[in-house]
């Protein structure tokens, strides 16, 4: 913290700023004319999400947040462009015809909730997040959450299995 | 932390048969492939057996989080009664046009194990994760027809349709949690009940109704229905349109019945109005339908409609009432969708028009067709009354009219199952030659239509046990 700027409320400016970062990467996301343009911006967007965890001391999310967000699913996306690519990549994330109506809506949704969540005061202290936050969310993964966990283990077995089974037969028949 | 592993042994045992297939599928020889929908289908069996037998064996695990109860005892016995039928009436269609047993059978084991989880998941973390996993195996199967465009086509629109509302659901819950600050379904009800009904609330309520009216196909969220059920395999149409509705209500009544108890003044209006809807739009649309799967499928979206009025009252008799239409339920579409998976297999076709003269061909695919379907419009003799019955009932108090959309509603649809028993009843058959029903599937079709029968005409003994498991639903 620097000290000749105390009395200002540091995690309240971080918050500001990131959120703001967010907003304006999400938006280009929608707006950008390139598709690739939009994964690019969508990794900002990601990475200053994380940044908001870090403020909250979630800093195990945060890490999470990078390495599976801004680093796997982006890297995805990139490839499934790759594999669909078009001639000319600047109409390549182009709005159909209900880009007003969808706006509206989209902007109705934004200002109800903006409302919504502004009316109501949060109370009560959220409980003091622990140093060591990793070993804190294996033990509760292993004991207290133990069946959505494994639940979620059962959830990327039938998504392995079923893609496979899908793309398997598609090769097969190709051969044949 | 000690946790009593003994209630959950039915799930665990759907974990070792869904891996258990899944390895069989790779050792045995390709010619013994078919034997898997046999296996899979006793198993499962057993595994009802296991649930019927620990009726009472209730509690919770990890800490509340995860609840056995009555309630979600009887919605288990749904479930795998479901997969049990859907497996049986789906042996001589995965033989003949999807191969891939093992992959089949074992992904349908684990939705039906995500349907089970979703009943018994007393938060919003471990309900989410059990509608992911029947979501995304469900998505699986849809797409399970290799090769063939349509069921890619269905596959695709139902991922990215399931995508959204689960997005939506997920912000829901989310602002649920914002304004009560756990996940614990029944805390967040104690903290609701206190508390005066906040815009956010509202917000939060509209994302829930929308993320789940989409799972039970409930207009204005039921567009993807018709197109998916026409491409999805026969045998996995039907078990998306009990399994996949009926796991979603139950938690849906969790949510809203038991959490949001305090303010059930608030969303039994939205209810109410959501269920007029889709019971006339369901119907209505139905009527021109020349496709069976998708005149089933907006006879489906009707059905969500009636089921829907069961929740309006958020009382005991709803929940009650919710339960037994969907045991019901489920004979009725299982046994309409095995017929027409069955004739797929001889004709190829879907077309209603193709079944002309099936009271000749085949008079038990006729017959169950018949019954099924009188089910469904809730024409007395037959179990579908009872359950109408006792769902409108619980509205005739106070919204009345609901009632009346109800009743005039299921004189419409009268019509439109007629139409199909017409064509199989009055017209020529083109080819005449008798059809040779196989075993499995002739066990689906008398099992089915004999428990339409035998519950339409004495329901007292269910309704007795299923009052009892609505009961316990209450007392936590």
């Amino acid at each position: 913290m620097l000290p000749m700027f105390d009395g200002i409320d540091w995690l309240g400016v971080f918050f500001y700023i990131l959120s703001a970062v967010i907003v304006v990467s999400a938006l280009l996301v929608v707006f950008s004319k390139n598709i690739v343009h939009s994964v690019l911006w969508l990794v900002i967007s990601f990475i200053a999400v994380a940044g908001i965890f870090i403020t909250l001391n979630a800093d195990f999310l945060a890490l999470i947040q990078v390495m599976v967000y801004a680093g796997a699913i982006c890297i995805m996306v990139v490839l499934g462009i790759m594999l669909i690519k078009r001639d000319d990549m600047n109409k390549t994330n182009m709005f159909n015809s209900q880009l007003y109506f969808g706006g509206a809506v989209a902007l109705m949704v934004t200002f109800l909730t903006g409302f919504a969540s502004y009316k109501i005061n949060y109370s009560g202290n959220p409980p003091m997040v622990p140093e060591n936050s990793v070993e804190s969310i294996a033990t509760l993964l292993l004991s207290k959450y133990v069946i959505p966990f494994e639940v979620v283990a059962l959830l990327l077995t039938v998504t392995l299995v079923g893609a496979i089974y899908i793309a398997r037969e598609v090769k097969a028949d190709a051969d044949s | 932390m000690q946790m009593d592993f003994s209630v959950i042994i039915p799930e665990i045992a759907m974990v070792s048969l869904g891996v258990l297939v899944l390895i069989l599928g790779l050792i045995l020889p390709k010619k013994s492939l078919p034997r898997l929908g046999w296996f899979t289908s006793f198993s499962l069996i057993g595994i009802l057996a296991l649930v019927v037998l620990n009726w009472n064996n209730v509690g919770t695990v990890s800490g509340g989080l995860y609840l056995i109860d009555q309630f979600s005892q009887f919605f288990k016995v749904i479930f795998l009664t479901a997969a049990i039928l859907v497996v049986f009436g789906s042996m001589a269609y995965v033989d003949k046009h999807l191969g891939g047993q093992a992959e089949y059978y074992s992904i349908l084991v684990f939705s039906t194990l995500g349907m089970m989880v979703m009943a018994s998941a007393n938060d919003f973390i471990t309900m989410y994760l059990g509608l992911e996993l029947m979501t995304i195996s469900f998505i699986v199967l849809v797409c399970f027809r290799r090769n063939d465009s349509e069921s890619l086509e269905a596959g695709m629109k139902y991922v990215l349709l399931a995508g959204i509302s689960s997005a939506v659901l997920l912000y829901g819950l989310s602002l649920i949690y914002g304004i009560a600050g756990t996940v614990l379904v029944v805390e967040v009800g104690m903290i609701l009940a206190v508390q005066q009904s906040l815009p956010l609330l509202l917000v939060g309520v509209v994302m829930l109704v929308a993320g789940l009216g989409f799972k039970i196909a409930a207009v204005p969220f039921h567009m993807w229905a018709p197109d998916v059920y026409q491409g999805a395999p026969t045998p996995i149409t039907s078990f998306l349109a009990v399994g996949s509705k009926m796991a979603s209500f139950a938690i849906l009544i969790r949510i809203f019945v038991l959490g949001m108890f305090g303010v059930s003044l608030s969303w039994g209006i939205l209810m109410a109005i959501l269920a007029g809807v889709t019971i006339i739009i369901g119907n209505l649309v139905a009527i021109p339908q020349t496709n069976i799967k998708r005149l089933m499928a907006y006879s489906g979206i009707a059905q969500a409609g009636y089921i829907l009025v069961g929740m309006v009252t958020a009382s005991q008799a709803g929940v009650k009432a919710i339960m037994f239409y969907g045991f019901i339920y489920i004979f009725a579409v299982v046994g309409v969708f095995t017929a027409i998976s069955y004739y797929y297999n001889l004709t190829g076709s879907d077309e209603i028009k193709d079944y002309a003269g099936l009271s000749q061909r085949s008079p038990l695919m006729a017959a169950t067709m018949v019954v099924s379907m009188l089910t469904m419009a809730g024409i007395p003799p037959f179990a579908g009354f009872v359950g109408k019955f006792y769902l409108f009932m619980t509205v005739v108090e106070n919204y009345l009219w609901l009632a009346i959309i109800g009743l005039i509603m299921s004189m419409v649809s009268v019509y439109y199952y007629l139409m199909v028993v017409l064509v199989m009843y009055r017209d020529r058959p083109q080819d005449s030659s008798p059809i040779v029903v196989s075993l499995p599937v002739r066990m689906t079709l008398i099992f089915t239509m004999l428990v339409s029968v035998v519950l339409g005409v004495y329901p007292g003994p269910l309704s007795e046990i299923i009052n009892k498991a609505a009961l316990s639903f209450f007392m936590h």
